[in-house]
């Protein structure tokens, strides 16, 4: 038991610590696909050192709620990640919570962030509070149905089941219940981390940003906390659309060359995801924020597909 | 004894000769009322006992009073209990502005009487006794509604309340006398009886018992009374009328449905679980588009009845299919959020009470940074709007995990015609979660973050001490269940098994475990894991730095002053889902430009009037309201004035009443 707390423990530090790198391959991977040079990906660290050294202008408007939000949002965040599946099935976080808690947790970060866009009382802030929490909303359902999806071939919506069922049945990954179920769980992905077609991570144009709207009264360390638990976001719901979809290769039992191919198989899995991401965002264009809901209703559609033919084939 | 104390308020209230110790006396003796049911109902849920009463002589005329407590009945006594100490104790400080007024004292009585009535309504045995207590209820509620000092739209709240509320006391007279089968009106004989109901008659049971208490929960369409009249009553009758009274709904719903009746055809289940996923999405839609405080709160309470409603649904859909097990887990869900939104809803209304308490503002569009005016208010209230929002690690949060799990648990379990059904379920239910966080941030956000919109606002008080102490227990009670729902779930299981559905053990330890979807949640763990990390983060990144913090203005695109006028508001923040749900809401807008003499393109003025029309409610109501005027505006014709008419009618309508009696035998 001990030991696999310290393993899921070691999981849970493996993840937050590799998360700015994931962000920092995808912009470098989109630089060079735009026949930029691009950062090395080991810049989001630099900047998030040089943000935790910076000093703080906290506005005069604001409440006891700015101050809360960063350590709400990261410890919120952490905590999700701390239930995915990183290398290995066994995992003992899932006597704490399944996929919905895992969700909820998320919720709970963007509501706070939320709150901290309203409480300056700036324009921006309100801006982005409402149109994050409108995505956020939107998304649910995608969310949950995906969730049914997979819940109905597994028999339980905790992470490790789901995952583990599909390592003994390698023939459900390829039927329609999951295929589309995983389309389904990509485009609600794009909507929960803010990228495009959705809402573009690199712009600060005022009238189309979402997710750097609400954050702008931020500086410093608070803004570095934000940024951080951002990446660690897009990084845990990388590796969950990893492990749950395409769980070949986590490790099922707790010997050292099994985890070391788990390692290896994670970073593999995840490289190839941010690739897809890389790619997804330098072919599409931004929507139009009134257009993202039929997205998200395609997405919809997809989702509820799958748990019907999960119905059908069972 | 309860009763008794509940009398003795009455009668104080009435009596006392100072008005203030008339308040004390009469609301301390509620609060003493709520806290002995309180415990009489959870003795009675904990030891299972089954406890009687009747008399013959009491209401002689329509069969005598007959008083029975089971574990169902306990637990809405609990309910209500829960509601009223923290309503009662809230009066103290809240009601102090009525002394001067002369109707004072007959509010203070009035509340004794609503009290009264919402602990009779779920221990009544028979139906005189169940009719009786829901009219006390009603009345009284519908006194303290108009009554209201100063509310515009009293009056007409109170008309459609009384209009809904006596439609459906006579939909369930009706019920009550179908289901005696002309035999005794005992709720017993009615047990057997219920059995062996012709087909055509049970299913107009199901039609008017699900309209008779719909009616009183606020199921769409019969829900427009609850948006009207919660913002005209006072902020503590708000709270008993949306976490209590509403919930004696689900109870009549659950006694005359599940406990009196017969599993009954699957339809009528999925007819229950449709009715409450298209009330929770209208509840939801609106709470979140609406900008009136008490209002936006109402609509969330359909919302929730809404999603009672669901597990409802499931649970007699699933008993009609023989799952016991998923139909006791159904009904085990239904009767936990029950409580949980008590909870919450509670806590928030009175949250919404020291808002108006304090600002005399009522508006969401008029508020703002209270946060700092009324910083003990501010917190309360955000544990409530979190719990509205289904975060963990508060109460909302675990009954939104188990509706889910529920739904799951009958897609895995269950025939191949709900494969479609349940999905969709699930996903307006995870719709109805997410819109709800949206209007929860939205309360919260622009009533008490940013700067005040109003110079009311800006001069805020905290409320007094007694009010924040009655708004501190339920916030207590959110952030316990929510942590430790075990500990109201074991009780639920004596519930559903008194009622012949039983469940397997829920609860290892903190932790919740489902039998049936091998799925799990620990809350506790889950706080805990959030709490560690945040302080760890927090720890790591303080140490050895100072952190150089400056106090400055917000950035604004180098505007100099911020002002209120730039912030966003209610209605900003909700444009975008209107637009995403334009056919819904069907917003109308109105520009006018006022322009100078000399040129239309120097503009000197703009105003912008946008509004959403409830185009169901009028549909639906416009013409049963036309229909009412023509018929009264017709028989206005006959009062001539002359009484030689009205003696000529006298003879008219004997004979006519003689020919209708003798037609009927």
């Amino acid at each position: 038991m001990i030991a696999a707390v310290v393993l899921s423990a070691g999981e849970l530090i493996l993840l937050v610590t590799l998360a700015p790198a994931v962000v920092g391959y995808v912009r470098w991977l989109k630089a060079r696909l735009q026949g930029r040079r691009g950062a090395d990906i080991f810049q989001p660290y630099r900047e998030l050192r040089k943000t935790f050294a910076k000093g703080m202008v906290i506005a005069d408007t604001a409440s006891w709620i700015f101050h809360v939000v960063p350590w709400v949002v990261a410890g919120s965040t952490v905590a999700a990640a701390a239930l995915v599946p990183v290398v290995s099935a066994n995992h003992p976080t899932d006597l704490l919570g399944d996929l919905f808690a895992l969700m909820a947790l998320l919720i709970l970060g963007t509501i706070f962030l939320s709150l901290g866009g309203l409480d300056p009382g700036t324009a921006f802030g309100g801006m982005g509070s409402s149109r994050e929490m409108t995505v956020a909303a939107l998304t649910e359902p995608t969310l949950a149905i995906a969730v049914l999806a997979l819940a109905l071939t597994a028999g339980s919506t905790s992470l490790g089941v789901i995952a583990g069922t599909v390592l003994a049945n390698p023939s459900y990954a390829i039927g329609p219940g999951h295929a589309l179920a995983l389309a389904a769980f990509l485009i609600a992905m794009l909507a929960e981390t803010g990228r495009l077609p959705i809402d573009n991570p690199a712009t600060h144009l005022e009238l189309t940003m979402i997710h750097e709207a609400m954050i702008l009264e931020y500086s410093g360390p608070y803004l570095a906390l934000v940024e951080w638990a951002a990446a660690l976001k897009l990084t845990l719901l990388l590796a969950l659309a990893a492990n749950l979809f395409i769980p070949w290769g986590i490790a099922t039992t707790s010997t050292p060359g099994a985890l070391a191919i788990g390692l290896l198989a994670l970073l593999v899995k995840l490289s190839l995801l941010a690739t897809l991401l890389a790619v997804l965002e330098t072919r599409v264009a931004k929507l139009r924020l009134f257009r993202v809901p039929e997205l998200l209703a395609m997405s919809f559609t997809l989702a509820l597909l799958a748990a019907a033919s999960s119905f059908f084939t069972r | 004894m309860v009763i008794g104390a509940l009398l003795a308020g009455a009668v104080f209230a009435l009596a006392w000769p100072s008005p203030a110790g008339a308040r004390r006396l009469s609301l301390g003796f509620v609060l003493l009322a709520c806290i002995g049911a309180l415990i009489f109902g959870l003795d009675a849920l904990l030891t299972g006992m089954l406890w009687t009463w009747r008399s013959d002589e009491l209401l002689r005329p329509i069969g005598g009073v007959a008083l029975r407590v089971d574990p169902l009945a306990a637990f809405f006594v609990v309910i209500v209990a829960v509601t009223g100490i923290p309503a009662s104790l809230y009066g103290f400080g809240y009601l102090q502005a009525l002394d001067a007024r002369p109707r004072g004292r007959a509010m203070h009585a009035l509340l004794s009487g609503f009290v009264a009535g919402m602990y009779l309504v779920p221990l009544a045995d028979n139906a005189a006794t169940f009719l009786f207590a829901w009219e006390l209820m009603a009345v009284s509620s519908y006194l303290l509604i108009v009554s209201a000092p100063d509310q515009e739209g009293a009056a007409a709240a109170g008309v459609w309340y009384a209009v809904m509320t006596h439609g459906g006391f006579l939909a369930l007279l009706v019920a009550f006398v179908m289901l005696a089968q002309g035999g005794p009106l005992e709720f017993d004989a009615m047990r057997g009886t219920a059995l062996a109901l012709p087909s055509h008659v049970q299913a107009a049971v199901v039609v008017l018992t699900i309209a008779a208490f719909g009616s009183k929960a606020g199921l769409v369409p019969l829900h427009v009374w609850l948006p009207r009249a919660h913002p005209a009553a006072p902020s503590h009758v708000s709270a008993l009328m949306s976490a209590a009274m509403v919930k004696l709904g689900v109870y009549g719903a659950i006694r005359v449905l599940i406990d009196f009746m017969p599993p009954l055809p699957p339809a009528w289940g999925g007819a229950v679980l449709v009715l409450g996923v298209v009330t929770a999405l209208t509840g939801v839609l609106y709470s979140v588009a609406e900008a009136h405080l008490k209002r936006v709160l109402a609509y969330s309470t359909i919302e929730n009845v809404g999603l009672v409603f669901v597990a409802l649904g499931f649970a007699l859909l699933m008993r009609g299919y023989g799952y016991g097990a998923l139909a006791a887990m159904g009904l085990i869900v239904a009767l936990l959020h029950t409580l949980n939104h008590a909870v919450f809803k509670t806590l928030l209304f009175l949250a919404a009470g020291a808002i108006v308490h304090g600002t005399h503002e009522s508006s969401l569009e008029a508020l703002g940074g209270l946060i700092k005016r009324m910083p003990h208010t501010a917190i309360l209230c955000l544990v409530g709007v979190l719990s509205l929002a289904a975060v963990p690690p508060l109460n909302g949060f675990t009954s939104e995990w188990l509706t889910f799990q529920l739904l799951i648990a009958g897609a895995r379990f269950t025939a191949p015609t709900l494969a479609i059904m349940l999905p969709l379920a699930l996903a307006a239910v995870a719709l109805v979660a997410g819109l709800a966080a949206v209007s929860a941030v939205r309360l919260f956000g622009i009533a008490f973050l940013a700067l005040p919109r109003s110079t009311n606002a800006s001069e805020a008080r905290e409320a007094p001490a007694t009010m924040r102490w009655a708004m501190a227990i339920p916030a207590a009670m959110c952030v316990v269940l929510g942590l430790v729902p075990t500990t109201a779930l074991t009780r639920l299981t004596a519930v559903t098994s008194d009622l012949g559905l039983p469940m397997g053990q829920l609860d290892v330890g903190f932790a919740l475990e489902l039998p049936l979807v091998g799925s799990r949640l620990s809350p506790a763990g889950i706080a805990l894991l959030v709490a560690a990390t945040a302080i760890a983060a927090a720890v790591a990144s303080r140490v050895g730095r100072r952190w150089r913090t400056r106090v400055d203005s917000a950035w604004n695109c180098g505007r100099i002053a911020q002002s209120p006028r730039a912030e966003y508001t209610a209605a900003a923040f909700a444009e975008p889902l209107k637009r995403v749900f334009t056919g819904f809401y069907r917003p109308t807008q109105e520009v006018t430009v006022d322009v100078h003499p000399v040129s239309p393109y120097f503009v000197r003025a703009m105003t912008l009037r946008a509004d959403f029309a409830p185009w169901i409610e009028q549909a639906m109501y416009g013409p049963l309201i036309r229909a009412a005027h023509r018929l009264s505006s017709h028989t206005g014709r006959l009062h001539t004035g002359s009484i030689h008419w009205y003696l000529a009618l006298l003879p008219v309508a004997l004979v006519l009443l003689l020919l209708v009696a003798r037609w009927v035998q």
